[in-house]
């Protein structure tokens, strides 16, 4: 009895460790007879990695002898592993910075983030100062920046946001500088918020606005610095709060991180890339350069 | 003891050392992934920092243990009254074909979602309680979505334990002349206390526990609430809002997060179990 017990128990306890055992390093890939076949293992950021796992199973339906594995853990992770080599291909929520001129970054999609105001809210524009001071507390009361006299709501996002930390960089704040009065999670709690509220004001991925606009919810997005807060803006290059999504190897990566990497550019995942709210990218792809 | 029996005893002892094994499980998991930001920030320094950023290495999380606890206890003052008193008129007051409705309704209740909840307080309640000031993301709005979801725990708990008080009890006190409400309010009430105390203590627990709707009507400033309609953030949302994205500390004092509910929840409800509202429904 209470061998079974001890059984038992320790099993209990050894099944939430079994789950923790690191990440392997992927087998090297080959050309067989003209078939791809081989494991591939991406890892790094999480706001690239829900694009790339759907890019990934279109991917292994078409090759069926291919094996690809997507891991989060943060840009700097995906960095990290590719300059190691512990992944095949790392993924990277931005550019790179000089230090890191060692590796290459193939984009694969932009995403660009835009300021959203209520329908009904008449104010056309906001300039950087404003904002900035309205995010830090300076301006309460839309009528202080040419709108009616109405409390202003300002809606944040959750610390580790990719959209957070887009809006942190572009606007050169730092988050404990910031007073919100709502923060939410996902864009679309963002978006419901400001819907709700007259007087809220809020930054979300454009490419999510975008389609809850169409669909008839009362938000606005705001221009910045003149430029339309528009998919083809953020695709353009014009939109300046917006960065690049890019996966990341070293000079010379495998003939099937090459060739994975090359789809993720092409055409034919342009669908994949607008289903999750990303903008696609001119579609020469960085590989064939 | 006959063979069977002996087998079933080993069954059951089993059975039950597995479950509560599971709480203990969870707690020692808890323990582990929360002990690497214990260990360097010690345990004083999530009362005392200036805020909550934990990218800026601020941890503050007296914050959210107070809206949590605000947001639980407004659920409970909201829904105990209704619960009882659905209770009291599904067993007293309701024809018994409109009882029978009356308890499905309720059993529905139940069985809502709590995104569902959730996604109604924030496009349809929250810009009513706007209209006080505010967003109308705060701790109101979100005790009253808690109040609503743990409505359906309160009142089939309550129905059930007043069921239990023995019928004899009851054709007594009529027996004696006292008046319905009477043989409610000192006979019938007072039998099943111990019922609806476990009643309110389980409801509780699940208002501390619920996660999903508190998040998206309750605005998740990480501030010290000022009042009713601050907003505020749990320490199950925070959790929620920020596991997804965070990495090797910011992880781990996440988990201090849930650590520190356990351990209210484990507070309370060893205090009711103290206080003589036992655990299981008087039967």
């Amino acid at each position: 009895m209470t061998r079974v017990t001890v059984l038992i128990v320790s099993l209990l306890v050894a099944l939430p460790l079994a789950g923790c055992s690191g990440a392997t390093r992927a087998e090297p890939s080959f050309e067989e007879g003209g078939v791809l076949r081989g494991k591939l293992l991406l890892t790094g950021s999480s706001t690239v990695a829900p694009l790339v796992t759907e890019i990934a199973k279109r991917y292994e339906q078409l090759h069926p002898q291919v094996r690809i594995d997507v891991q989060t853990g943060g840009s700097s992770k995906g960095i990290a592993d590719a300059r190691l080599g512990t992944a095949d291909v790392g993924m990277a929520s931005r550019g790179l910075k000089p230090d890191e001129a060692d590796l290459i970054a193939h984009q694969i999609a932009a995403d660009g983030v835009g300021l959203i105001v209520h329908a009904d809210n008449p104010v056309g524009e906001l300039t950087t100062e404003q904002i900035l001071g309205i995010y830090t507390n300076k301006i309460n009361n839309w009528k202080e920046v040419g709108g009616e006299d109405q409390e202003i709501i300002v809606v944040h996002k959750a610390e580790g946001r990719a959209t957070l930390e887009v809006f942190l960089q572009h606007f050169g704040v730092d988050n404990p500088a910031v007073t919100p009065d709502v923060i939410v999670g996902e864009n679309q709690h963002a978006i419901k918020t400001v819907a709700g509220s007259p007087g809220a004001i809020g930054y979300v991925s454009i490419g999510t606005a975008e389609a809850d606009i169409e669909a008839g919810i009362p938000i606005r997005l705001l221009p910045l610095g003149g430029v339309a807060a528009s998919t083809s803006n953020v695709a353009s290059g014009a939109f300046p709060m917006s960065r690049p999504l890019n996966v990341v190897t070293t000079t010379s990566p495998t003939p099937l991180a090459t060739q994975f990497i090359q789809y993720c550019q092409s055409p034919d995942v342009h669908d994949l890339v607008k289903s999750q709210y990303f903008v696609p990218t001119a579609s020469e792809t960085d590989a064939q350069k | 003891m006959p063979r069977s029996d002996q087998l079933l005893k080993i069954v059951c002892r089993t059975l039950a050392i597995g479950s509560a094994a599971v709480v203990l499980l969870i707690f020692c998991f808890l323990l582990r992934e929360s002990w690497p930001a214990i260990a360097s920030l010690g345990v004083v320094r999530f009362f005392t920092d200036e805020s909550w950023h934990a990218q800026s290495g601020q941890f503050n999380l007296t914050p959210m243990i107070v809206a949590t606890v605000i947001t639980s206890l407004g659920a409970i003052i909201l829904a105990a009254p209704l619960g009882i008193a659905s209770a009291v008129f599904v067993q007293f007051y309701a024809p018994p074909a409109l009882a029978t409705w009356h308890r499905r309704l309720v059993e529905l209740l139940a069985g809502i979602p709590s995104v569902v909840f959730g996604l109604w307080g924030l496009v349809v309640l929250a810009p009513l309680v706007a209209s006080l000031g505010g967003s109308g993301q705060n701790l109101l709005t979100a005790s009253i979505i808690l109040g609503l979801m743990i409505l359906p725990t309160i009142a089939l708990l309550t129905d059930s334990a007043i069921g239990s008080v023995p019928r004899t009890w009851i054709q007594g006190a009529a027996a004696l002349g006292l008046q319905r409400s009477a043989v409610v309010g000192k006979v019938v009430l007072p039998a099943a206390g111990r019922g609806i105390g476990a009643a309110l203590v389980l409801a509780i627990t699940r208002a501390l526990g619920e996660t999903m709707a508190v998040l998206m009507v309750a605005g998740n400033v990480a501030t010290m609430p000022t009042s009713l309609l601050s907003p505020g953030r749990t320490l199950n949302a925070n959790i929620a809002l920020e596991l997804g994205y965070a990495t090797a500390d910011h992880r781990s004092v996440l988990f201090v997060s849930g650590l520190m509910l356990m351990l209210i929840v484990s507070v309370l409800v060893i205090a009711a179990s103290r206080s003589g509202g036992s655990s299981h429904a008087k039967g």
